[in-house]
């Protein structure tokens, strides 16, 4: 009779010990990694990295200057086109969407969410490149947008549901009509939630690859025209880290850790706008 | 919402003939933000029709050159112009579910230790940083994969593993480093991040007394969360874990850089293999002939149908649960 007592004490404290063993084991793969990038990625950074361009193989030197500024031009044009569409997506979802058309809409979101950037890309390239002719940026841009609607949409949804209902009804009471409550009150309110999954969204497509395979192709030039292929960070990572040259792989740590930071930054800045939001309702 | 309330009763202000035009200009201009909000929703769903659509147009020469043969056809030979995806659909669902195998244990134990285990101040913590593993870029995934994580498998993993279970089809052969198994490693941390938030949201929404009820009866803390909280989640959890087997399925980048991109189908973890996705990356812009491009497009088509599939069944199982106590009393 202890004795199973013993056993069971043991066991939960067993468990215990192990799922908090787990938990650190997630933990130290996150530290292993970013330490890593810190590690064999920092002694490749100075000035040169950020603007100079890349030059031929076997010769040391150069930069990303060509990639840092074509992952954000891609970027923020794929945040221009998703931006809205996925912001009045879930607008549409948090006011109107109670019906049959709003439970579809929902669930191909979630559908989508989960979608293979790869496939995405193969779409891009079927109605952009193909009818072109030629690689583009803007072919690249799409497919990023495409790939952050649904999320967008879905995090705007939940955001302005939160909005107390009282708001709304004050603002329908005083004569506001539906659409100017539902701009000015409503999103306004959710502003700063809104702001959260727009970041969020944009720092998961900024480290995308497998859209840009054969959309936005690389470039190993400088390029600002979004009709030419043009290179980014990432497709930089790719070509360097699957390459042969030691100095190539040197170039992609530190491109890497560029990345990292970047996705970072505004991991860190989404966070900062939901305390900042959620200070404010307060 | 129409203004028809207010039409019986206008305001006392202006006169009624002003205010009805007054109400009507609003009602206008919000069926025009209504049909502007419907245009943009009617988007998602149009483009998923577009891209079946497109995917099956394009795919067709392939499809109905190969008919079913596609799928277990393991020849991919395109000078002659025969293409089998049985090799990448193997190596698909191979790298998948020994990532899940891997991945299912330890998210699940981040997600009770967070909700059941761990005291107030590590939660939130803790949470964040398994949280940023998926913000990581596939493509620094599989950079760290190349320069880490082989080395160290190639120096300390494979070794042992090869003198204990060299004797099995499992762990035979030479390792070259880039392999099915490297791979689902890879894979498995990726995957840890999405598993690991559902679940937590789950076991969060499984209610107090299914604990303390446990508690009451004698149970000891683990027996509590074991027999009383992860049951009544269970399709939740279910549904979070089939959402990371979605994710698997569709990786592309790191996996592409690590599983070695083979065409052959071997039992060994430690050779290389090939997967649907990579194969997309890795041909498609090298693709000759348009019937290589046609089979492509139909493996893009089988990875696009198998990932919606996997989705819809995580998302129905996770929407039970999330739905409120429907799914959990039948759990009882």
């Amino acid at each position: 009779m202890i004795s199973l007592r013993v056993r069971r004490r043991f066991v939960s404290g067993l468990m215990t010990t192990l799922v908090g063993l787990l938990s650190g084991l997630a933990v130290l793969a996150l530290v292993l990694i970013l330490g890593h990038l810190v590690a064999k990625g920092a002694s490749s950074l100075n000035l040169d990295f950020f603007i100079k361009n890349p030059v031929p193989a076997g010769q040391s030197g150069g930069g990303v200057a060509n990639a840092i500024v074509g992952t954000g031009i891609i970027v923020g044009v794929a945040a221009l086109m998703g931006l809205p569409v996925g912001i009045g997506t879930g607008l549409y979802l948090a006011e109107y969407g109670s019906g049959r058309l709003g439970w579809i809409v929902r669930f191909v979101a979630d559908v989508l969410n989960g979608t293979p950037s790869i496939v995405v890309a193969i779409f891009a390239w079927t109605w952009l490149v193909k009818p072109m002719g030629h690689f583009s940026a803007f072919a690249g841009s799409v497919a990023l947008a495409v790939l952050m609607v649904p999320m967008i949409a879905r995090t705007t949804e939940e955001m302005v549901r939160l909005v107390p209902h009282s708001l709304r009804e004050a603002a329908l009471a005083l004569g506001y009509p539906r659409w100017r409550t539902s701009l000015r009150i409503v999103a306004r309110t959710a502003l700063a939630g809104i702001v959260t999954g727009c970041l969020v969204g944009v720092a998961r497509i900024a480290g995308e690859t497998a859209p840009l395979l054969f959309t936005s192709l690389g470039n190993l030039n400088f390029s600002t025209s979004i009709a030419h292929p043009m290179q980014t960070l990432s497709l930089q990572i790719y070509t360097y880290a699957t390459g042969p040259f030691e100095d190539w792989h040197r170039m992609a740590w530190a491109a890497a850790l560029v990345l990292m930071g970047l996705v970072l930054i505004l991991a860190l800045a989404a966070r900062w706008a939901t305390r900042r939001g959620h200070g404010a309702a307060r | 919402m129409t203004a028809l309330p207010l039409e019986s009763k206008p305001g006392t202000a202006s006169p009624p003939g002003a205010t009805w035009r007054l109400l009507r200009g609003a009602n206008v201009a919000d069926r025009i933000y209504k049909g502007i909000l419907t245009t943009l929703a009617l988007g998602l769903p149009l483009f998923l029709i577009v891209l079946v659509t497109q995917l099956v147009v394009s795919a067709w020469p392939s499809i109905r050159r190969f008919g079913f043969s596609f799928l277990w056809n393991s020849v991919w030979d395109p000078v002659a112009g025969v293409f089998g995806a049985a090799p990448m659909v193997f190596g698909t669902i191979a790298s998948a579910f020994l990532a899940l195998l891997m991945a299912v244990p330890l998210a699940l134990g981040v997600a009770i230790f967070l909700t059941e285990f761990a005291p107030k101040w590590v939660r939130q913590p803790v949470a964040f940083l398994v949280e940023l593993l998926a913000a990581i870029p596939s493509v620094v995934y599989g950079l760290w994969g190349i320069f880490v994580l082989i080395p160290f498998l190639r120096s300390h993993v494979v070794p042992p593993l090869r003198a204990v279970l060299g004797w099995t089809p499992f762990f035979s052969g030479v390792f070259y480093g880039n392999s099915l198994l490297a791979g689902s490693i890879i894979l498995a941390i990726m995957i840890v991040p999405y598993i690991a938030a559902v679940s937590r949201e789950i076991l969060l929404a499984v209610p107090g007394t299914q604990r303390e009820a446990a508690l009451g009866m004698g149970a000891t803390r683990w027996e509590a969360v074991w027999t009383a909280v992860v049951p009544y989640g269970r399709a939740g959890l279910l549904g979070a874990v089939i959402l990371g087997l979605g994710r698997a399925l569709g990786e592309t980048m790191a996996v592409t850089m690590l599983i070695g991109n083979r065409h052959d189908i071997g039992l060994s973890v430690l050779q290389p293999a090939y997967t649907m996705a990579a194969a997309i990356a890795n041909e498609f812009s090298e693709a000759t002939t348009s019937l290589y491009l046609s089979a492509l497009f139909e493996v893009g088509l089988l990875l696009f149908v198998i990932t919606v599939l996997v989705n819809a069944l995580a998302r129905i199982l996770i929407w039970r649960v999330a739905r409120g106590t429907a799914a959990g009393s039948r759990a009882l």
